[in-house]
């Protein structure tokens, strides 16, 4: 019943045997331990197991894992490279999460639409993020913490 | 050295939380753990006739299946707040429901398995043998008669009758008065959707017979407590509750529920750690939801926009069995609340609390307040389209004055408090300005001569934080029977390293942040130098947990009160190591000297580190500077401000369209500018969801028709626009801090200003209420029926 999976995961191969019903953030979290990536919903709504596959943002709960065979897959665990990502270190001076939880998907699906849009209006924001939801901070310094890494990157 | 209270310090909190580290509930792995899947029932009011669980049993990874009949050495669910009233109809879940389902949702049956995929296998070959029995899910109909009764000890399914105020003296002011309006308001019911859902994970000693328990939890000691003393029936020493990172509460992370004593219970049973963690469908079903009243309004006014009386009559839905303060909700945290910003001579309220077959309801952010906001706040409204009057203007006519403070509301409806201190007109005045009052009513009018709708919505309100007085809170019939106060304790180590438990509990508010600036400001150590401990109830002082806006107001005050009492510990070891009378002793930037002598100063690190050493103390005294406070507030705080939405709608679909947002708030001092703006954002556009998007919908067989975030729309990052902010700062006398509170500020007062704004751009057309949500399809349906 199970199958041989390959997944790099933050510049890692693992491999492993799992069940092709097997979700790609029960693999990330399961069997790797990479438990940043968060579960907010069932439906795929609210975004917050947002990781990045062959460099695409997507909802590791929507994917399985012998779909990933052969991908490479970054989470929030890869994104910062010994120092924080700008995303991150933007996220942390806007107060742009209180809780955290949607925090890991948020950050990577922003960084998927920050390599798409380099320089975003607010509105390309709001809705380039429409995919991840909050329910603390209400979105404003979410926005900001965007524009100010957006801002960062570029430079 | 530069003030640290009301600096906007980054949380201390974050870098776990942008990097993946936190550890959240599901994160928990434990050695050898098992996996809980628990099967709900899929009808709303049934009698299970039999439950059969061989098949499930036998599949390949299932260690065990339970049902009800497996626990009923365990009691129900205590309801721990019977306010109103509530004497012997009081029903509470049990651990698994062994007879009888008064909700979908509710638990029946459980599986441990190896992993949490082969125990959702195994529900589904679980055979329930079912009796459905007959369903009524509204309030109001449920008191009718002829209407199912869904429990023997709860006649016409009332959970309590509850009033305050006057009824003959509103009786007296209705009948002289010169304008009557009266309108229906539904505050519908809503889910609170943390982005965690709840979850558990516990182990067991069997050789000392010791419990640790892992809750997604707002308030670990109460859960300790209520499990152990009320479930089951043993010392609280037994148990250890840790509340791990929590992923936002905004109340359901309060209640004990059960789902909590079962995993407990199978830890014991199968002799290993169990771990569940809710789905978010389950977690629409069976987790609390919030407000879901109907109401009848009626105001008595006169015709300069004064009014004389407010007459509330409310059914209040509380769900299929009662959660943990489920009737406290819409009694004294509602009722007592609906003089809101105003000076109203006379106000009657009357509630029932009431069974039905949906999803039980206790507190969701602001509890009981934004209720009782959205009836005082549609009131003004309704009283300004009556008149004739500007919205503003009738406010402005009927605000308590600032030198009325304190102040207490007519008819004894606050049961003793007084609101402590106010000036709501500036606050209005601030907003109207920010807000370009004036020229919107103009652009408004231009507008609608074009055909377009614009309107300006405002909400005036005020809330009740910082709870509570024991006094208070604590009133026979009406209250827990107990205080709410709050622990803290502080200890200066060696190093001089600051550590402090608080018996609050952080799930996204920063007080690992704001608590530390205060301990900062007042020792005069670097924010760096403090650690801030909670949600273990190993070691620390048994605390009440975080809501109803009181962990500044409350926690942070004990907090407070301990770091007196070490500087004055500090000041007498610095009087004895510097050989001088303590009187003499100045403690300033983290430095005690002499007077007149700064230059021989020790720092706190020192005596710190003396009062560690313990070697040269002064007689008498006890090594170390440790102390532990507890306290017990001697009234609440009163939160004001004014929020002013500016809509168009779209007269082809009934969209709403907000086009600006503006708040202006007064939460008392600020600890920290950046958390507390963090805070009222987040609460706006909560409130915001209640007025345009959210609502949970209970078809008449009592099925979830908004079973999912695909039917339960929670606003998106494109609802609301940047919010335009300010603040005016009316400091409490309460507490020594002059702090407020700003948890549910904006979720008070968004909701009223959003429907209000909406009515303003079809007043013109005739419309004078719309209930939530105002979906386009609504909308457009009063736009059609005037």
């Amino acid at each position: 019943m199970k199958r041989e999976v390959t997944i790099t995961v933050n510049g890692v191969a693992h491999t492993r045997a799992v069940e092709p019903r097997l979700l790609l953030v029960h693999f990330l979290r399961d069997e790797l331990g990479l438990t940043g990536t968060n579960v907010g919903c069932d439906s795929s709504q609210c975004g917050a197991c947002t990781v990045h596959l062959d460099g695409q943002a997507v909802k590791s709960c929507t994917v399985l894992a012998v779909q990933a065979d052969g991908s490479e897959v970054t989470t929030i665990e890869g994104l910062a490279n010994g120092a924080l990502h700008p995303l991150q270190q933007a996220f942390w001076e806007k107060h742009g999460l209180q809780c955290g939880f949607c925090t890991p998907g948020m950050i990577m699906a922003s960084a998927d639409l920050l390599k798409r849009i380099p320089n975003p209006t607010e509105e390309d924001i709001r809705h380039g993020l429409e995919g991840n939801l909050c329910r603390c901070t209400g979105y404003q310094n979410i926005v900001a913490a965007v524009q100010a890494a957006a801002e960062k990157l570029r430079n | 050295m530069a003030k640290v209270i009301g600096q906007a310090i980054k949380r201390k909190e974050d870098p776990r939380l942008i990097t993946g580290e936190a550890k959240y509930l599901d994160d928990i792995q434990l050695p050898n753990m098992a996996h809980v899947a628990i099967l709900r029932s899929p009808y709303a009011h049934a009698r299970i006739k039999g439950i059969d669980t061989s098949k499930a049993a036998a599949l390949p990874g299932v260690i065990g299946v339970f049902t009800g009949k497996d626990f009923m050495d365990l009691n129900p669910m205590p309801c721990a707040w019977q306010a109103g009233g509530v004497k012997n109809n009081v029903n509470t879940p049990r651990v698994l429901e062994p007879e009888k389902v008064t909700f979908t949702g509710a638990g029946v049956a459980c599986v441990v398995a190896e992993s949490r995929y082969i125990a959702e296998d195994a529900l589904a070959l679980i055979e329930v043998d079912w009796e459905p029995l007959p369903v009524v899910v509204d309030a109001k109909k449920a008191t009718e008669p002829g209407a199912p009764q869904i429990h023997e000890n709860a006649p016409n399914n009332i959970v309590m009758e509850w009033e305050c105020g006057d009824a003959a003296a509103v009786e007296k002011a209705f009948a002289e008065a010169e304008v009557v309006i009266k309108q229906p308001l539904v505050n519908q019911r809503l889910i609170p959707t943390p982005m965690e859902t709840r979850g558990c994970a516990a182990m067991y000693l069997p050789y000392t017979d010791e419990y640790t328990v892992w809750i997604t939890s707002q308030a670990p000691h109460v859960h300790r407590l209520l499990m152990t003393a009320f479930v089951f029936g043993i010392p609280e020493t037994k148990m250890r509750v840790i509340s791990p990172q929590v992923g936002g509460g905004f109340g359901a992370k309060i209640f004990l529920y059960p789902e909590y004593p079962l995993v407990a219970a199978l830890a014991k049973k199968i002799g290993r750690p169990v771990k569940w963690q809710e789905t978010r469908a389950e977690n629409y079903r069976a987790t609390t939801h919030g407000r879901d009243h109907i109401t009848e309004l009626e105001v008595a006014a006169r015709k300069d926009g004064t009014v004389t009386a407010l007459r509330v009559h409310t059914y209040a839905n509380l769900g299929g069995t009662l959660s943990t303060i489920a009737p406290g909700i819409p009694t004294t945290l509602y009722g007592r609340l609906l003089s809101g910003a105003y000076h109203i001579p006379h106000i009657y309220c009357k509630v029932w609390g009431v069974y039905t077959n949906t999803g039980m309801v206790d507190a969701y952010r602001g509890a009981g307040r934004p209720e009782a906001t959205y009836v005082a706040e549609r009131a003004m409204d309704l009283v300004a389209q009556a008149t004739g009057l500007d919205p503003a203007e009738v406010r402005r006519r009927n605000f308590i004055r600032p030198e009325e403070f304190p102040y207490a509301p007519a008819d004894n409806i606050l049961a003793g408090l007084k609101y402590d201190s106010g000036n709501y007109e500036a606050a209005l005045n601030r907003a109207l300005e920010l807000a370009g009052y004036a020229d919107f009513r103009k652009q408004q009018a231009e507008a609608r001569k074009q055909g377009r709708l614009l309107g300006v919505g405002l909400s005036s309100y005020i809330e009740i934080c910082g709870v509570a007085p024991s006094a208070w809170i604590g009133l026979p019939g009406q209250g827990w029977g107990a205080g709410l106060w709050e622990s803290a304790n502080v200890r200066v180590h060696l190093t001089g390293k600051v550590v402090v438990t608080t018996g609050s509990q952080n799930h996204g508010q920063g007080h690992e942040t704001t608590v530390a600036q205060v301990v900062a400001e007042e020792l005069g150590v670097s924010v760096d130098d403090v650690i801030v401990q909670h949600s273990d109830t190993l070691g620390t002082p048994f605390g009440y947990g975080t809501y109803g806006s009181r962990s500044a107001a409350v926690g942070t005050i004990a907090v407070y009160n301990s770091l007196q009492r070490i500087k004055e510990k500090a000041r007498k070891l610095a009087a004895h190591l510097l050989e001088a009378a303590e009187e003499d002793i100045v403690y300033e930037d983290g430095k005690l000297f002499v007077k007149g002598s700064p230059d021989k100063a020790k720092t706190i690190q020192e005596i710190a580190a003396a009062a560690a050493i313990g070697y040269s103390l002064p007689k008498g005294m006890e090594p170390f500077l440790d102390d532990t406070a507890y306290y017990d507030p001697p009234n609440c705080t009163f939160p004001f401000g004014t929020h002013v939405c500016m809509v168009e709608v779209d007269g082809e679909t009934g969209e709403v369209k907000i086009l600006k947002y503006v708040a202006v708030d007064d939460v008392g001092n600020v600890i920290n500018p950046m958390i507390v703006d963090g805070q009222i954002h987040g609460g706006i556009v909560q409130g915001v969801g209640q007025a345009l998007t959210e609502g949970a919908v209970y078809d008449e067989n009592g099925q979830l028709l908004t079973g999912t975030l695909t039917e339960y729309a929670i606003p998106k990052a494109d609802l609301v626009p940047t919010i335009v902010q300010d603040r005016t700062v009316t400091p409490t006398p309460v507490n020594p801090l002059g702090i407020k509170g700003a948890g549910e500020a904006g979720t008070i007062a968004s909701t009223p200003a959003v429907v209000n704004a909406v009515v303003d751009a079809l007043s013109h057309l005739g419309v004078k209420h719309i209930d939530m949500p105002l979906t386009p399809q609504r909308v457009w349906a009063a736009m059609q029926r005037n």
